[in-house]
C-alpha cells in the first residue's frame, strides 16, 4: 500500500437533527482510486463532499470529527476554504461547463488565481485538455461554446477545467452516471490514467465500473462505512455479510 | 335538481369567462381609441418637434427628451442598487433570517407605497433635506440643487422602479442553476468571483427585464415628478441634472386639465397619450417576451 | 509534462492554507450587505421626511387668522417670490424663490392655470375657489361657509370644509375622506369580482393554452400609465358613461372609480390567480374524486382554500386605489364635497396633495395639511400591505397546512 493521503476520524455529520454519516473512519491512500459504493442515501456523496468541504455550502450541516490530509486537519479554524479547494478538485455527476467557450471554461480556475497572461493561458488549457483525452476533439473549436459538446465531452471538459488548478486530489460525483456506455469507457481510461498523478475518489452506484476503476472499495449503508478494502477483496470475498448481500444484488 | 346544478355551473363559468373578455376588452378599447384618436396627429415631425403657440400646436420633442433623460438617471440608480440587493438576498442572506424577511418586506412595501408619496418624499429628502444641504455646503446659500431639477425627479423615480428591479433580478439569479456555483467554488473560486464570474453573467436577461420594466414605469408615472422635477413648459432642452425637464405624461395631464382651451389640443393630447402608450407598452411587451423564455428555460 | 504535477511530500500544509485575508470579497460583502438594508433605510425615510414636513401643520396651530390669509393672498405667486413663507421658515427655502421665479418664468406658471372656465360641466376645482367657493355649492351640498369659521387650526382638520386658500383658510380633511373612501368603493365593487372572477376562470376552467395567454394579456393592462387610463376616462369614458347613465356632472366619483377599477384589477387578478393556482391540486382531485363537478370544485373547494390569498389581493387593490393620484385627478371632478351621491365630484386625499403641492407656500400650514395626508396616506397603505401580508403567510401557511395534515 502506498502512502496515506486522506484519513478521517470519527467523522460524523448531522443535516439539522437528522444523521448522515456515523463515525466514519477510513484511510485513502495516495495517487490511487477509492471507490465510494452503497446504495442511493447512504451517504457516501455526503462524505465525499465533506471531503473539500462543499457541505459548508448547505447552514444546516454540522460535522464532528477530523479529516486530516497530509496530517493537517481541514476542517481546522485557520484552515483557508478557497485554497483548499483548489488543491481538491471536483467533478459533479451532473457535467457543468460555464456558458462559456471551451477555452474559457478551462481557462476559468487560472484566471481566477490570477493567471491572466495569454500564452500561459494557452499553454495550460492544451496540457489540462490534453491530460483529460479531450484535447483531439475540440482543439480545432477552443472558441465555441461548451455547451454544444456532447455529454460524455462535456463531462471530460470539466475534468480538463478540474486538472487546469493543478489539484492533487479529485473527487468525483458518479462522473458517469449520465452518459452512454461508450462516453463512461473513455472516463474510465481516463480515471486510470489520471492516477498516476492524482489521489482519486469516486463515488457510484455502478458496482461494475467500482470493480474496473479502483484500487479500494469502502461500503457505505445508512451513513455508515460498512465495510473498506482492496477492491478485489471486496467484490471476491467480503468479510461482511451487508457487503456480500449488496454487491450481489440482493438489495440497494 | 341536475339541472338547476347545471344553470348555476353554467352561469358561473359564463361570468367568469365574461370577465376575462370584458378586461381584455377594455385594453383593447383603450389602445384603439388611443390610437384613432392619436394617428392623424402623430407624425416624424411630432415627434422631433418643440411645441409652439403656447403648447397649442407643434411637436412634443422636449417631452420625449426630457422622459428619455428621466428614464436614464433613474436606471443609473435604480438598476445597480436592484440588482445588488437581489444579490444580498439570494446569495448572501439565509432565506429564514430576520434581516432577510425584513429587506423583503420593505420591498414589497416600497412596491406599493403610492406614487404620490415617493413624490412628496422627493420633495422633503431629496430638494429639502439633500438639495438645501448640498447648497449650504457648495453655493454658500445660493439656490441651485434645492428646487426641483432631473437629479431629484430620476432618483424620486429610481426609488418608485426599484423594487421593480429587485424582483425580476432576484428571480433570474434563482435560474442560475446551483451546480454551475458549486463548480465554480469547486474550482477554488472565492464567493465574490463566483456572483461576478457566474451568477451575474447567468442573470444577465433578467437584468435586463429588470431595466425594461423599470424603464416602462419610470415613462409612464407623474405623479413622483408632479412637484421634484417635471416642468409645465421649457423653451430649452435641459443640459444638466441641474435643470427640470418636460415629461411625456405630465405633458398629457397639463394639456388635458390644464390648458385653457382643452379641445383645441385635443389632437395632441391623443397623440401623445398613443406615443407614450406605445412606449409602454413596447417596453413591458418585450419584457413579458423576455420573462417567457426565461420561465421556459427553467423547465 | 507529468513533470508539472509531480508534488513534494505533505504540501496540505498548515503555511499554504493558512487563512487568507481577501479585501475584495471582504469590501464585497460588505458593500452588498450595507446597499441591501437600502430599502429599509427608504421606508425609514420616507416615514420620517413625509412626517417631518408635516409639522408645520401642529407649529401653526397659534399661528394668527393675519399670517396665515398673508400667505394665501400670496398664493398666486406661489412657488415664486414669497416674502412670508421666508419670514416664517427662513431656513428651508431662503432666498430660494426671488432666484427661482425670474429665472424660469414660464415654469411653474401653467400648475395654478387650473380654472373652471374650460370644463363648465365637470364642477369646477375648489383649489382656486378662494373666488369661486360659492359657485362650487349649488345644490347646497356643503355647510355654508360662514357656519364653521375654523381659524385655519388644527382643529379644523376635522371640519366638513376643504378651502385651503380662501381668506379664511379651513383645512377640514372630511370631505376628502368622504371622497376617496367612496371612490375606493366605487373601484372595489366593480374590480374585485371582475378581478377574482377572471382569475376563476384563468385558473380553474380556462385550457392550459389560453390561460398562458390571458396572464400576460392581464399584465399588460398594470403596465398602462395611469396617467394614460386618466386620459382615457376623462375624454372618453366620462362621456360614454354620461350619455349611459344620464346624470348631471360629467367627472364624478362614479366616473373616477371605474378608472381606478382599471388600475386595481391587475392588481387583484395576478395575486388572487397565484393564491388559487398555489391550492395543493390533491384538494381538487379529492373532490373530483367525490363526484363534484369542475365548478363545484372550482367555487366549494378552491375558492375557499383560497380566501386569505384573494383577501389580500383585495386589500392591495384598494392600497392601489387610496393613493392613486392621476386617475383621480383626472377622473373625479376635484370638488371637495361630502355628499354620498356617487354621480357627484369627488377630491381624494392623494388628488389634493397632486393639485396643491406644487403652489404651497413652503411651511405654512396648507403645506403641513398636504404632508399630513401623505402621512396618513403612507401609513394607510404601509398597514393594508402588512395585513395583506400578514393574511397570506400566516392564514394562507396554515390553512393548507392544516387541512393537508
Amino acid at each position: 500500500m502506498k502512502e496515506v493521503k486522506i484519513v478521517t476520524k470519527d467523522l460524523t455529520l448531522h443535516y439539522g437533527q437528522k444523521m448522515a454519516l456515523n463515525s466514519i473512519n477510513i484511510q485513502i491512500p495516495e495517487k490511487e482510486v477509492t471507490a465510494f459504493i452503497g446504495p442511493s442515501g447512504c451517504g457516501k456523496s455526503t462524505f465525499l463532499r465533506s471531503l473539500n468541504r462543499m457541505n459548508d455550502l448547505i447552514p444546516s450541516v454540522h460535522i464532528k470529527g477530523e479529516i486530516l490530509i497530509d496530517g493537517l486537519n481541514i476542517y481546522e479554524k485557520k484552515i483557508d476554504v478557497v485554497n483548499l479547494r483548489k488543491k481538491i478538485g471536483m467533478v459533479f455527476q451532473k457535467s457543468n461547463p460555464f456558458a462559456k467557450s471551451i477555452f474559457e471554461n478551462i481557462a476559468y480556475g487560472p484566471r481566477i488565481n490570477g493567471i491572466n497572461d495569454k500564452k500561459k493561458l494557452t499553454e495550460i488549457v492544451e496540457t489540462s485538455l490534453k491530460n483529460a483525452a479531450i484535447w483531439d476533439e475540440v482543439k480545432d473549436r477552443l472558441p465555441d461554446s461548451a455547451l454544444g459538446l456532447s455529454g460524455g465531452q462535456q463531462q471530460r471538459l470539466c475534468i480538463a477545467r478540474t486538472l487546469a488548478v493543478q489539484p492533487e486530489i479529485i473527487l468525483m460525483d458518479e462522473p458517469a452516471s449520465a452518459l452512454d456506455p461508450i462516453s463512461t469507457g473513455k472516463i474510465e481510461e481516463l480515471i486510470f490514467e489520471l492516477k498516476k498523478n492524482y489521489t482519486i475518489v469516486i463515488v457510484t452506484h455502478n458496482m461494475q465500473q467500482a470493480a474496473r476503476v479502483s484500487d479500494h472499495t469502502a461500503f457505505f449503508y445508512l451513513g455508515e462505512l460498512i465495510e473498506y478494502g482492496k477492491t478485489r477483496k471486496i467484490f471476491t470475498s467480503p468479510d461482511i455479510k451487508q457487503t456480500e448481500e449488496y454487491i450481489t444484488g440482493r438489495f440497494g | 335538481m341536475r339541472l338547476k346544478n347545471k344553470l348555476i355551473g353554467g352561469s358561473i363559468i359564463t361570468a367568469s369567462a365574461l370577465s376575462v373578455v370584458l378586461i381584455l376588452a377594455i385594453i383593447v378599447i383603450i389602445l384603439v381609441v388611443t390610437i384613432i384618436g392619436g394617428k392623424d396627429t402623430l407624425s416624424w415631425k411630432f415627434l422631433t418637434s418643440f411645441p409652439t403657440d403656447g403648447m397649442m400646436k407643434g411637436g412634443i420633442f422636449p417631452a420625449i427628451y426630457g422622459t428619455a433623460l428621466l428614464v436614464i438617471v433613474m436606471s443609473l440608480a435604480a438598476v445597480p442598487f436592484g440588482a445588488i440587493t437581489a444579490i444580498y438576498l439570494t446569495e448572501y442572506a439565509h432565506e429564514k433570517s430576520w434581516i432577510a424577511q425584513t429587506i423583503r418586506f420593505a420591498v414589497r412595501t416600497l412596491a406599493t407605497v403610492p406614487s404620490i408619496i415617493f413624490g412628496l418624499f422627493g420633495l422633503g429628502f431629496f430638494i429639502k433635506y439633500v438639495g438645501g444641504g448640498m447648497d449650504h455646503l457648495f453655493m454658500g446659500g445660493q439656490l441651485k440643487w434645492a428646487q426641483p431639477n432631473l437629479l431629484w425627479g430620476s432618483l424620486t423615480m429610481a426609488l418608485l422602479t426599484l423594487p421593480v428591479v429587485i424582483v425580476s433580478v432576484e428571480e433570474a439569479i434563482r435560474t442560475v442553476p446551483r451546480e454551475l456555483r458549486e463548480a465554480s467554488l469547486a474550482l477554488g473560486a472565492t464567493k465574490w468571483q463566483t456572483i461576478k464570474k457566474v451568477v451575474i453573467p447567468g442573470s444577465i436577461s433578467g437584468i435586463m427585464t429588470g431595466t425594461i420594466l423599470a424603464v416602462s414605469r419610470g415613462a409612464g408615472e407623474v405623479a413622483p415628478i408632479l412637484f421634484t422635477g417635471a416642468a409645465y413648459y421649457l423653451a430649452t432642452l435641459p443640459t444638466s441634472v441641474s435643470d427640470q425637464f418636460m415629461n411625456l405624461g405630465y405633458h398629457i395631464y397639463v394639456l388635458s386639465t390644464q390648458s385653457s382651451n382643452v379641445d383645441q389640443t385635443l389632437p395632441i393630447q391623443f397623440a401623445t397619450t398613443l406615443v407614450l402608450l406605445m412606449l409602454t407598452f413596447t417596453l413591458n411587451l418585450t419584457a413579458v417576451l423576455i420573462r417567457s423564455r426565461l420561465r421556459r428555460r427553467i423547465k | 509534462m507529468n513533470s508539472d504535477y509531480k508534488k513534494t511530500a505533505y504540501t496540505f500544509t498548515a503555511e499554504s492554507l493558512r487563512k487568507k485575508f481577501r479585501f475584495s470579497e471582504y469590501f464585497a460583502e460588505k458593500l452588498i450587505t450595507s446597499v441591501a438594508f437600502l430599502s429599509i433605510a427608504i421606508i425609514i425615510l420616507i416615514f420620517f421626511f413625509v412626517f417631518r414636513e408635516s409639522l408645520p401643520a401642529f407649529k401653526s396651530v397659534s399661528k394668527t387668522k393675519a399670517q396665515t390669509t398673508e400667505a394665501a393672498v400670496n398664493k398666486p405667486e406661489s412657488y415664486g417670490g414669497n416674502e412670508a413663507a421666508a419670514e416664517q421658515k427662513p431656513e428651508t427655502y431662503n432666498g430660494a424663490e426671488p432666484s427661482a421665479a425670474p429665472q424660469k418664468p414660464e415654469t411653474y406658471t401653467g400648475a395654478d392655470s387650473e380654472t373652471t372656465a374650460n370644463k363648465p360641466e365637470s364642477y369646477g376645482v375648489v383649489k382656486d375657489s378662494a373666488l369661486s367657493e360659492k359657485e362650487v355649492n349649488p345644490d347646497g351640498n356643503l355647510v355654508s361657509s360662514e357656519s364653521s369659521g375654523g381659524e385655519g387650526s388644527l382643529s379644523s382638520l376635522f371640519s366638513n370644509e376643504w378651502y385651503p386658500v380662501s381668506e379664511n383658510p379651513r383645512y377640514g380633511l372630511i370631505p376628502l375622506f368622504v371622497g376617496t373612501l367612496k371612490v375606493t368603493l366605487i373601484a372595489m365593487l366593480f374590480a374585485a369580482p371582475v378581478a377574482i372572477l377572471a382569475a376563476l376562470f384563468s385558473s380553474a376552467f380556462a385550457p392550459a393554452w389560453l390561460r398562458e395567454w390571458i396572464k400576460p394579456a392581464i399584465e399588460l393592462l398594470a403596465g398602462f400609465p395611469s396617467v394614460v387610463i386618466g386620459f382615457f376616462a376623462l375624454m372618453v369614458m366620462a362621456t360614454f358613461l354620461q350619455n349611459v347613465f344620464g346624470y348631471e356632472t360629467r367627472l364624478n366619483s362614479f366616473v373616477g372609480g371605474i378608472a381606478m377599477a382599471l388600475a386595481a384589477i391587475p392588481v387583484i387578478f395576478t395575486i388572487t390567480e397565484d393564491a388559487l393556482t398555489a391550492v395543493p391540486a390533491t384538494y381538487s382531485e379529492a373532490s373530483l374524486a367525490l363526484g363534484a363537478t369542475k365548478w363545484q370544485t372550482a367555487v366549494f373547494v378552491t375558492l375557499p382554500a383560497a380566501t386569505p390569498g384573494i383577501f389580500a389581493a383585495v386589500l392591495l387593490g384598494v392600497g392601489r386605489v387610496f393613493g392613486e393620484t392621476m386617475i383621480a385627478l383626472m377622473a373625479t371632478g376635484n370638488a371637495a364635497l361630502s355628499s354620498l351621491n356617487p354621480f357627484e365630484s369627488v377630491r381624494t386625499l392623494a388628488a389634493t396633495i397632486g393639485a396643491e403641492m406644487a403652489e404651497v407656500v413652503f411651511g405654512d400650514m396648507h403645506y403641513g395639511v398636504l404632508f399630513l395626508i401623505g402621512s396618513i396616506l403612507f401609513i394607510f397603505n404601509f398597514t393594508l400591505n402588512a395585513l395583506a401580508e400578514f393574511y397570506v403567510k400566516v392564514r394562507l401557511v396554515r390553512k393548507i397546512q392544516g387541512r393537508g395534515a
